[in-house]
């Protein structure tokens, strides 16, 4: 395929894809190690309230205020779950389907109730997001690379997404240590002097802010898949984080590449004409590469142990 | 209006959608419960996240064989397939790798979901043009529902509930004690598979009226509100049963009696009203509840403490203690204790010396455990046992001048 075709159409959405992939996987490590993989689950789903309480307050579909109302709603539903896990004394695992399935059905609710009609924000967008649509119209091949016009014209989402990456980026790279003490050994963590409450927060948070920049930008199927696809399926194949982390990232970029190729593409070598849903085949795709580490990934048994031993 | 809807007046498709809605309530309560006394309430989220690629397999392979496409039982069918075969791949994560079950859920629940979409989207390029009906699987359409369809969901939640009876027990048991039911007999894997396939079932026949996303919460939240309300088991199945119910029977009659009222969301919003409600004011487990309690316990504590002080004839400068014995008429607003105050606190300190002596005799052991500084010692022990202790005491003693 030549350049002046694929730079346009193809590479940003790919790399909006990666982004997101990545951001949203580094965190998934943690989470997965900790327990908490389901956080992911239960943040996207309450992403939908925030957004649509956001428009109907501010009126206009923005970035901006989107992102903001996701934000929020996030962080009411981590509060709400706590809540009810504390007062009521109920199971995490319940507290948490008890707040997001209410807070999704309201945000459902206050869909229908308001005419959005007339702007583009439905149930269907949010879970499937349009990675398709996020094409690069101004370039004209490779040379748009080097041209300013041309990339002031990128899609904002790119430009958000790779601020996104580079933040959870440095919020792993600064915390490595404490991070990986007190995913480990909590106890262990805070006779050290860190303070594993707060880090455990300020976790959820930058999963928070990585899953709700991807969800605007990919939808929020992704979001579950990437947070806890690739780090489960790095999990088989290395003991030690470092390895995982990195495993982790490499089936995240592969997920995103192959699965936008293969929605993209896919079709048209079978003979049809239309693409797919790309954000559904790049979570196809990265639970394809799971059940493949999880029958040969060499640490996939529970000891730990190389296989066969 | 409203009243009308809950009378079921409002026409056939509303009476349909209540009774159905109800009857699924019902059952979706009561099988959520055993899930949720099994701690694996998000395991219906996995189940009911991979029914969408059965329904738009069933689909084409319905389209494929000439058929509508829209047949509510072929497509249940094929929901219910790729939810088992969803169910056997979390089974087979946590099992055989070691994946926690959080993980292996959200593993489950996003890749089947995902590929649903995508089979959704080879739908929509297909131009079948009659798959409108498909996206009402995520979030539930009632508008469009018929006889045969209330007939399948009827069908469906009545074998359920059947199912649940007769295996009430085992599920039970495995819920509080897996190990004690392994010891008497039972095969905890396989009731636990049962226990799944329930869910299955109930997801299933749910799909239709509040949608893949939503029926997780007519699992989990009718469940959660009954365990508020009692400590046993078999009464906790029947709460969550009834919570179910009725939510759904209100949260459809509310959906019909204005327009832009989703089914699904209502009745989930109903039933966690009836959550909240339950989480304020149950008694016992409610936050009102504790909250009195604890407001019941500081009075007991700054009462004694005050009529302790009091016998001691000591100063008392805190205030909620002063407002109490001023309350119960014990202390005069100039803070000298009344004829009555003197007598409760002269007891209140020939307690204690009751006590102290109860605590270092050995024999008192079991009664000692009792004593926590609020406990009437007549609770306790007997009035020979006091009598006894009191001969040790003795009587007043002259006080050298």
């Amino acid at each position: 395929m030549s350049g002046s075709e694929f730079v346009p159409l193809s590479l940003t959405p790919l790399l909006i894809g990666v982004f997101a992939a990545v951001a949203c996987a580094l965190p998934g490590n943690f989470l997965l190690l900790r327990r908490q993989a389901l956080i992911g689950d239960a943040i996207s789903h309450v992403v939908l309230p925030g957004i649509v309480v956001a428009f109907l307050l501010t009126g206009v579909i923005a970035a901006g205020p989107m992102m903001f109302g996701a934000a929020g709603a996030a962080v009411v539903a981590v509060v709400l779950i706590e809540l009810i896990r504390r007062l009521g004394r109920i199971e995490p695992g319940a507290a948490m389907g008890v707040v997001f399935t209410t807070m999704f059905a309201g945000g459902v609710l206050l869909l229908e109730q308001t005419d959005t009609s007339s702007v583009h924000l439905d149930v269907e967008h949010a879970l499937y997001g349009n990675l398709e649509s996020l094409i690069w119209l101004d370039a004209t091949g490779w040379a748009s690379l080097v041209d300013p016009v041309a990339l002031s014209y990128l899609p904002p989402e790119l430009s958000r997404m790779a601020l996104t990456l580079l933040g959870v980026l440095v919020f792993v790279t600064l915390f490595w240590r404490p991070l990986k003490i007190s995913t480990f050994d909590e106890g262990f963590a805070r006779t050290l002097g860190i303070r594993t409450n707060m880090l455990g927060l300020a976790l959820v948070i930058t999963a928070a802010i990585a899953a709700v920049a991807a969800f605007d930008a990919v939808g929020s199927i992704i979001v579950i898949a990437m947070f806890i696809c690739p780090p489960a399926a790095a999990r088989m194949m290395s003991n030690r984080l470092e390895g995982q982390v990195g495993w982790s990232v490499v089936f995240a970029v592969v997920s995103a590449v192959m699965g936008y190729v293969l929605a993209g593409y896919g079709p048209l070598w079978l003979g049809a004409s239309d693409a797919v849903s790309a954000a559904g085949m790049i979570a196809t795709v990265s639970g394809v590469l799971l059940a493949v580490a999880a029958r040969f990934g060499p640490c996939r048994l529970r000891s730990g142990a190389p296989a066969g031993v | 209006m409203l009243f009308d809807a809950l009378l079921l007046q409002l026409g056939y498709n509303a009476t349909l959608v209540a009774i159905g809605a109800t009857l699924l309530g019902v059952s979706a309560g009561i099988t959520g419960t055993f899930l949720f006394l099994r701690k694996r309430a998000l395991v219906s989220d996995a189940v009911s996240h991979a029914t969408l690629p059965g329904v738009g397999i069933a689909f084409l392979v319905m389209v494929a064989l000439g058929g509508d496409g829209r047949n509510l039982a072929g497509l249940l069918l094929g929901s219910a397939v790729s939810a088992g075969i969803g169910l056997w791949c979390l089974n087979w994560l946590t099992r055989n790798t070691r994946l926690a079950e959080d993980a292996a859920i959200g593993a489950v629940l996003s890749v089947f979901f995902g590929f649903g979409i995508v089979i959704l989207t080879v739908i929509q390029t297909l131009g079948v043009g009659r798959q409108a009906g498909l996206e009402g699987f995520l979030l539930g359409s009632t508008a469009g529902m018929l006889w045969n369809d209330a007939l399948v969901i009827a069908g469906g939640g009545a074998a359920a509930l059947l199912l649940i009876v007769l295996m009430r027990r085992p599920m039970t048991m495995v819920a509080f004690d897996p190990e004690y039911a392994a010891a008497r007999g039972i095969s905890v894997s396989r009731i636990d598979m049962a226990m799944m396939g329930l869910v299955m079932a109930v997801t299933v026949v749910g799909l239709k009226i509040v949608g893949l996303i939503l029926i997780v919460a007519l699992l989990i939240i009718p469940a959660v509100t009954a365990r508020f309300w009692t400590e046993r088991s078999d009464l906790v199945v029947l709460l969550a049963g009834v919570a179910g119910g009725v939510a759904a029977y209100v949260g459809a009659a509310l959906s019909a009696s204005a327009p832009n009222l989703p089914t699904g969301p209502i009745i989930v919003l109903v039933s966690f009203a009836l959550f909240a409600l339950s989480l304020l004011f149950a008694p016992n487990r409610g936050v009102l509840a504790a909250v009195l309690r604890h407001i019941r316990f500081q009075r007991q504590v700054h009462l004694r403490q005050g009529l302790l002080a009091v016998a001691q004839e000591q100063l008392i400068y805190e205030p909620l203690t002063l407002r109490l014995l001023r309350r119960h008429g014990l202390l005069r607003a100039d803070g000298v204790p009344t004829e009555k105050g003197r007598a409760r606190a002269a007891k209140a300190l020939r307690d204690e010396h009751r006590w102290a002596l109860v605590r270092s005799d050995q024999s008192h052991e079991a009664a000692a455990a009792m004593y926590d500084g609020l406990r009437d010692i007549e609770t306790v022990l007997t009035a020979d046992q006091i009598r006894e202790i009191d001969t040790l005491i003795g009587g007043p003693k002259e006080v050298s001048a």
